[in-house]
C-alpha cells in the first residue's frame, strides 16, 4: 500500500507540486493525469527516492521513503520519461547489470534475466545493441529493467510516449498483463489509454489535484447534463415530434438536428440523474412514431479531462 | 554493496573497451612516452660519450638522474593532459542521457557509484603505467639500473594520477557538460602542479604552505626512490578530498534535480 501525505516540491520559488495526499491499494493500477508541465514527473521522481519532497511525506508498503529509502528502492521499479538506456550494451547485458545493482541474487540473475525478456516479449532481441533497437523494442528493455527484480511496485512515467499506435498496443497490453500481479502507477498524456488500462485516475493541474476517482464514476460525476440523440421517422410536421419530447419532466432542451422526407434526427438534452431513454422511447410510441435509433452520447474522458482541468464558470 | 561497486566497475570498464576510447587513449599514450623516451635516451648517450671523452672523473650520471628521472617528469605531464579525457565522460555522460537519474533510484549507495567508476578510471591509469614499463626493462637489458627508484617513481606515478582521476570524477559530477568538465579539470590539476613555484617568491610561512600543496613538490622524493608517508598521505587526501567533494555533489543534485 501506497500512502502519500501533502507532499510538496519547490524548484527554487516555483511550487511544481503542491500539498498532494492519496493512496493507492495493492494490486491497483492507477493512472496520472494532467496537462504539460502538471508535476507528474516531479511527483514520481519523489516516489522513487530520486529526490527529496520540499515538505510532505510518503510511504510505500510500510516504508518512508526519506528514511527508508534504500528500503523502498529494492521494491520498485521505475521508467523515467525519456527511457535512459545504455545504448552501447546488448539486451542481457544491460538486463544483467540492472540485476545486480538492484541486488538481484547471482543465483537468480539467469532466471530474473529470462523472466523479464520473456514477460516484455524481448526473445528476439536479447542479443542485440540496445542502440540499434527500434523505440518501440527500447521503451521495452526499459519496462523489462523495470521489472528485473520482480517488483511490488511499478512506477512508469509516460510509457507510451513517442510510439506508433501499434506499439502502443502492445505496450498497453504488456502493462495491463505486468498489473496482474503488481501495484501499478504510470502517467498518461493518452487519455483513452488511463481509462482502459487503470482502475483508478488521479488528475491533477499546476500541482494541484483535481479529481481521484475510477474512469467510470469520473464519467458520472462530471455530467452536467446527458446528451441523447434521438432519430424517428418523419410523420407530418417536425416540431411536433419536437414538442411533444419537451413536454417531458426532466428534459431541458430540444434541437432538431436534421430533417427530411423520410427522417428526422433530433438531439435531446436531458438533467444527468435520470434514464430518459425509454420515457422518450414510450412517449413516441404513444404517438404513433416510428423510432429509428435512440442512444445516450457519453462523455468521453478527454471531454472531463479538459473541463477539470480548464476552469470554467460553474 | 561490494557487488554493486564491482558491477559499476565492471561495466565502466567495459565501457572504456566497447569504445575506442581507451585503445585510443592509451596508443596516443604510448606514442608519446616513446618518443620522449627516445630523444631522452639518445641525449643521456651524447652526454655519457662526452664525459667518457673528457675523462672527467667528478662527472657521476646513472640511469637513473639521466633517463628515469626526467622520464618521470615528462610521463607526469602527459597524465595531466590526458586524464581529464578519460574522467569527463564518467558522470556527465549519464547525466546527459538521463541513465544517471535511473542508477539513483537503485538500492545503490552513492559511494558505491563513485568508487566504481573513480576506480574503473584508475585502473585504465594502471593499464597505461603499466606500459611503460618496458622503457626501464629495455634500461635493464643493456645496463642495470638501480631499481628501488623505478617503482618508487611509479608508486608516485599512480598516487599523482589518482588525484588527477578524483579532481575529474568530482568535475564530471557537476555538469552534463563533457567539455566543461574536462577543461575544469585540467584547470585545477594544472593548479595543483604549479602551485609550488611560487613558493620561493614569497614569505616563508606562505611559502611552505605552497610547496606543501603542490603535486609536482611531493612527487620529487618518489623519483629519488624515496617513500614518505607523509607524500603517501599527501596524495591520499587530496584523492579522498575530490572524492568526498564528488559525493556531496550527488547529494545535492538530488536536492537541485
Ligand atoms: N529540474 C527542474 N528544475 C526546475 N523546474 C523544473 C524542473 N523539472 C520540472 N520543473 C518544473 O516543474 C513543473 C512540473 O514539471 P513536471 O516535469 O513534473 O511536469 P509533468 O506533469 O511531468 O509534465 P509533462 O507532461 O510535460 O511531462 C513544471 O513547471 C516544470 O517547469
Ligand atoms: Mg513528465
Amino acid at each position: 500500500m501506497i500512502k502519500v501525505e501533502n507532499l510538496t516540491k519547490y524548484y527554487g520559488y516555483n511550487k511544481a507540486v503542491s500539498n498532494l495526499s492519496f493512496e493507492v491499494e495493492k494490486g491497483e493500477i492507477l493512472g496520472f493525469l494532467g496537462p504539460n508541465g502538471a508535476g507528474k514527473t516531479t511527483t514520481m521522481k519523489m516516489l522513487t527516492c530520486f529526490m527529496p519532497p520540499s515538505s510532505g511525506r510518503a510511504s510505500i508498503f510500510g516504508f518512508d521513503i526519506q528514511k527508508d529509502s534504500m528500503e523502498v528502492r529494492r521494491r520498485i521499479g521505475y521508467l523515467p520519461e525519456k527511457t535512459p538506456l545504455y545504448h552501447d550494451l546488448k539486451v542481457k547485458e544491460y538486463l544483467e547489470l540492472v540485476a545486480r545493482l538492484k541486488g538481484v541474487a547471482n543465483t537468480s540473475i539467469r532466471s530474473s534475466i529470462e523472466r523479464s525478456v520473456e514477460s516484455c516479449g524481448l526473445e528476439q532481441v536479447a542479443g542485440k545493441i540496445i542502440g540499434t533497437l527500434s523505440k518501440g523494442y527500447q521503451q521495452r528493455v526499459g519496462i523489462a529493467q523495470a521489472v528485473i527484480n520482480d517488483p511490488e511496485l511499478l512506477i512508469l512515467d509516460e510509457p507510451t510516449l513517442g510510439l506508433d499506435p501499434r506499439q502502443i498496443i502492445d505496450i498497453r497490453h504488456l502493462i495491463n498483463n505486468l498489473g496482474r500481479e503488481r501495484t501499478v502507477i504510470l502517467s498518461s498524456h493518452i487519455l483513452p489509454e488511463v481509462s482502459q488500462v487503470c482502475h483508478r485516475v488521479i488528475i491533477i493541474n499546476k500541482g494541484i489535484l483535481v479529481a481521484v476517482d475510477s474512469p467510470e464514476n469520473l464519467r458520472e460525476r462530471l455530467k452536467k447534463s446527458s446528451i441523447i440523440r434521438v432519430k424517428v421517422r418523419a410523420s407530418g410536421d417536425p416540431g411536433r415530434i419536437s414538442e411533444i419530447i419537451s413536454s417531458l419532466e426532466g428534459v431541458l432542451m430540444t434541437k432538431i438536428q436534421h430533417a427530411d422526407e423520410e427522417t428526422v434526427s433530433l438531439i435531446v438534452e436531458s438533467v444527468p440523474v435520470k434514464e430518459m431513454r425509454d420515457t422518450i422511447a414510450s412517449v413516441l410510441v404513444k404517438n404513433n412514431i416510428g423510432l429509428l435509433e435512440i442512444y445516450g452520447e457519453e462523455l468521453s474522458l478527454e471531454d472531463i479531462f479538459i473541463k477539470l482541468v480548464t476552469k470554467e464558470p460553474a | 554493496m561490494i557487488s554493486k561497486f564491482r558491477a559499476i566497475y565492471l561495466r565502466e570498464l567495459k565501457y572504456y573497451f566497447h569504445s575506442i576510447t581507451a585503445y585510443v587513449t592509451i596508443c596516443i599514450f604510448m606514442i608519446i612516452c616513446g618518443y620522449f623516451f627516445f630523444s631522452i635516451f639518445r641525449y643521456y648517450n651524447f652526454i655519457s660519450l662526452e664525459i667518457i671523452q673528457s675523462s672527467d672523473l667528478s662527472a657521476n650520471i646513472n640511469l637513473i638522474d639521466g633517463v628515469m628521472r626526467p622520464m618521470f617528469s615528462n610521463i607526469s605531464i602527459i597524465i595531466l593532459l590526458i586524464l581529464p579525457m578519460i574522467t569527463m565522460r564518467l558522470i556527465s555522460e549519464e547525466k546527459k542521457q538521463g541513465t544517471f537519474e535511473l542508477l539513483l533510484t537503485f538500492p545503490v549507495s552513492d559511494t558505491a557509484i563513485i568508487a566504481g567508476k573513480f576506480f574503473a578510471s584508475l585502473t585504465i591509469l594502471a593499464i597505461m603505467l603499466s606500459l611503460t614499463l618496458i622503457f626501464p626493462i629495455m634500461l635493464m637489458i643493456f645496463s642495470d639500473p638501480e631499481m628501488l627508484p623505478v617503482l618508487s617513481g611509479y608508486l608516485g606515478l599512480l598516487l599523482m594520477g589518482a588525484s588527477f582521476l578524483s579532481i575529474g570524477t568530482f568535475f564530471s559530477s557537476l555538469t552534463s557538460n563533457q567539455l566543461v568538465a574536462g577543461v575544469s579539470t585540467f584547470g585545477v590539476s594544472l593548479f595543483f602542479l604549479v602551485i609550488g613555484w611560487a613558493a620561493p617568491l614569497t614569505g616563508s610561512t606562505i611559502s611552505t604552505i605552497l610547496a606543501e600543496s603542490s603535486i609536482l613538490v611531493h612527487f620529487e622524493s618518489f623519483s629519488k626512490g624515496i617513500i614518505d608517508l607523509k607524500d603517501i598521505s599527501y596524495y591520499l587526501l587530496l584523492s579522498l578530498f575530490f572524492l568526498f567533494l564528488t559525493l556531496k555533489s550527488l547529494e545535492s543534485s538530488r536536492w537541485r534535480a
